[in-house]
């Protein structure tokens, strides 16, 4: 990293001290947790587009497939609805998996011309058996107290476990779709993978059996200490009052952010480093190598189709563990939530930002972009509450763009998106060459 | 007379919304696939730009109605139409000029300029929700229908009725007028034969002299024309809400694709089927297999392929098919190289 670039840092971590100072510290802890989990999903993101030169438009689908890994790891069993449908889920599942395999081994027996008719059939085939014993098994699992369960409930484990079950699933959903998408022209992988995260959203929407869909999933599990125990311990209460503080529910809520966020930096240091030691490595080179020029890597005998599989493969876990972080900070699962523009083209204008293939500028992007974002929403409402102030107090115009001024920051991350691509398009913390 | 029943049920809950649904896809895909094998990228702002339009024709629809004008039975969005359209060319040209010119000027890759668009999009989305917010907006007002389920009942005595919505007339009508317009005026004109050209062979027709400032303009304005034009007609048909715009995107990049890119005859086609596809996937044949079996038989289940959350899914099944099966298209369009 340059000195230009510790100098944005140094700016940033001003701009968070006086969110603290001027706002308050609860504001500003929130604010640098996210600001966390956004520079790990930029890293992410990084690895595809950066290093890679792979156009991934589905960022949201695998934060969400790392949303529900993390509640499904947490929320205990119900054992109910196991006893309804558990059965006919899994039956279902491993129909899934033979259904897999007989059309695997099929296309290797027929001959060439026949693989296509004959993988179509077996597909339909196996979708109506399948169904026979899913659907009766879901009717059965949403019957279950629908008011309070209604699905089948995780396997009560420790939430912390998802973060890295939560990369692997991802990993593993991210294989599946690379393999069909990659090989692609850059921009139809674009279409394609905001088409499999639209997909994936629709999954954890309405598959109720699995993740309650739009019912969400409330007080998931935490990694922290009850806030009770906090509130009665005294070593808690004497930390709180050396800090100047008297008021124990603050210092708690601190209390809670502060460790979310070590916990988050620990993360973000370990994924970090790894990033920065594959970046450097002969893969690394190889990697640029390929975005540069592809037809010459592949000239040189690089495997171009298997090397982007695997940073897509690596980038989409990162991704997965950002998500699984975000639910746990979250303590819900709530799938309506999930649109394109918040997590995924943001996430994009971050990368743009900070300065593709840059590790550190995927950080120092996601810190910007995160900060700007939540901060723009008090400054909009600010701004157009004051400037709209000539048309009296109560004029209908001046309370509807109040009301709308939230949406202004859609306008600003496409401006700064625009900005950035035209004026500095290596970014802030430029790639070094 | 089952038969006729089966026909019927058929025609009324697949045929009629299908094909209105696929002229709606067809207008939106036919400004992508001119951006796509004009300018070589994937606009992914083109969502965006049917909502602004959408947007603009409604806020003067709710204006003309407040001032009580009507054209009953008519819906009064017709009038509000063409200033949706301005609007749509307005923001596209604007786009161009401060946006997209640039990059073509410095002849980046199609990713650049697809990336452009994302940042488009993000400005449009802000707007559009800061000036009419999230909400939806119902604006059918005028007759219904042109004949009810019922009607169509009495007259015909058949226990299954087709009803057709006048909306859905009207987008069919409106869809096939612009349809025909544009490819006369593709096939025709000087402007037209120069866009054709252009887009089969950008150095070929530089050399005939064309000017490809004016090229782009036009086939911006078409888009902005065609966006405004099937966003207010599904706005019409279902329900304007900001959101469908970034999810509509996908069946609209469907159907370009398996038309073939710079196609446009291949984008009407696409468009009925990616349609045809989603609306027969997710529906549940259940009373249509009923009539066609023996009497007072009807098969258990719903026979649905699929529920209508996942319509998504067709689209994408059909993109990805073609683009491994046939990446250039039914019609064969071009593949720009990466």
């Amino acid at each position: 990293m340059t000195s230009r670039g510790a100098l944005y840092f140094a700016i940033m971590a001003a701009a968070l001290l006086a969110t603290g100072i001027f706002q308050s510290w609860n504001v500003a802890f929130g604010i640098i947790g996210m600001c966390l989990i956004s520079a790990i999903m930029a890293l992410g993101l990084n690895i595809q587009w950066g290093y890679g030169g792979l156009l991934n438009f589905g960022v949201m689908g695998f934060t969400a497939l790392g949303a529900v890994t993390a509640m499904l790891v947490s929320v205990p069993p119900v054992t109910e609805a196991w006893e309804a449908g558990g059965a006919g889920i899994m039956l279902s599942l491993a129909l899934l998996v033979a259904t897999v395999v007989v059309i695997l081994v099929a296309r290797r027996m027929v001959p060439a011309h026949l693989r296509t008719p004959v993988t179509v059939v077996l597909v339909i085939l196996g979708f109506f058996f399948i169904r026979v014993f899913y659907v009766p098994a879901t009717e059965r699992i949403e019957a279950v107290n629908p008011a309070e369960t209604g699905f089948l409930g995780g396997f009560g484990l420790p939430i912390l476990l998802s973060w890295v079950l939560g990369g692997l699933v991802a990993a593993g959903a991210a294989w599946l779709i690379g393999k069909v998408a990659l090989g692609l022209r850059a921009d139809y992988l674009a279409i394609a993978t905001l088409g499999i995260s639209e997909i994936i959203i629709a999954i954890i929407k309405y598959e109720d059996w699995m993740t309650r869909g739009v019912r969400n999933v409330t007080d998931l599990p935490r990694p922290v200490p009850p806030e009770m125990e906090l509130w009665v311990a005294e070593w808690f209460v004497s930390i709180a009052t050396f800090f100047g503080s008297d008021d124990t529910r603050a210092a708690i809520a601190l209390a809670m952010k502060s460790i979310f966020i070590v916990l988050f930096l620990i993360v973000l240091v370990v994924i970090f480093w790894f990033s920065q030691r594959a970046l450097k490595s002969p893969w690394g080179r190889m990697m640029r190598a390929i975005r540069d020029n592809r037809d010459a890597a592949a000239a040189m005998g690089k495997d171009v189709t298997s090397r982007h599989l695997q940073v897509f493969v690596l980038g989409c876990a990162v991704v997965g563990v950002a998500g699984a972080m975000l639910t746990t900070l979250d303590g819900q699962l709530t799938p309506t939530t999930y649109i394109p523009l918040r997590y995924t083209f943001l996430i994009w204008v971050m990368v743009i930002l900070g300065g593709s293939g840059n590790n550190w500028g995927a950080i120092l992007g996601g810190f910007i972009i995160w900060f700007v974002w939540v901060q723009a929403e008090p400054f909009g409402h600010w701004f157009i509450g004051n400037v709209t102030l000539v048309m009296g107090e109560d004029h209908w115009l001046r309370e509807h763009m109040i009301s709308g001024a939230v949406y202004m920051r859609y306008v600003l991350m496409g401006v700064i998106l625009l900005t950035v691509m035209r004026f500095a398009p290596r970014g802030l913390i430029p790639e070094r060459s | 007379m089952e038969l006729l029943n089966a026909i019927a049920l058929l025609t009324n809950f697949v045929l009629i919304p299908a094909t209105a649904y696929g002229a709606q896809i067809a207008l939106g895909a036919l400004g992508v696939t001119l951006i796509f094998g004009i300018l070589r990228f994937a606009n992914f702002s083109h969502g965006e730009v049917m909502s602004f339009g959408a947007m603009a024709a409604i806020l003067f629809t709710w204006f003309l109605q407040g001032q009580g004008v009507s054209i009953h039975p008519l819906p009064t969005a017709l009038l509000g139409l063409p200033v949706g359209i301005l609007a749509a060319i307005a923001v596209t040209l604007i786009a161009d000029r401060v946006v997209f010119r640039y990059y073509r000027q410095q002849r980046v890759t199609p990713i650049t300029l697809a990336m452009a668009s994302i940042g488009l999009l993000f400005v449009l989305a802000g707007l559009v929700r800061f000036i009419i917010g999230p909400e939806h907006q119902n604006i059918a007002d005028g007759e219904r229908f042109l004949i009810t389920a019922f009607e169509f009942r009495e007259m015909t005595g058949l226990d299954e009725g087709i009803g057709i919505r006048q909306t859905q007339a009207l987008t069919l009508v409106i869809a096939v007028i612009a349809m025909v317009a544009l490819f006369w005026f593709l096939q025709k004109t000087r402007a037209g034969k120069a866009m054709r050209a252009y887009s089969d062979n950008v150095d070929l027709a530089l050399l005939s002299g064309i000017n490809p400032d004016r090229v782009v303009m036009i086939a911006w304005i078409i888009t902005g024309a065609l966006a405004a034009t099937a966003a207010t007609l599904y706005s019409l048909d279902k329900v304007y809400q900001p959101f469908i715009f970034l999810q509509i995107l996908l069946p609209i990049f469907a159907a370009t694709i398996l038309g073939g890119i710079g196609q446009p005859v291949g984008a009407v086609i696409g468009a009925f089927v990616v349609a045809y596809s989603e609306v027969m996937v997710t529906y549940a044949f259940r009373r249509f297999i009923g009539y066609l079996g023996p009497a007072d038989w009807a098969p258990e289940s719903m026979v649905q392929l699929m529920s209508t959350n996942y319509k998504f899914a067709v689209s994408f099944i059909i993109l990805v098919v073609v683009l491994l099966v046939r990446p250039t298209g039914i019609i064969r369009g071009k593949v720009i190289e990466r």
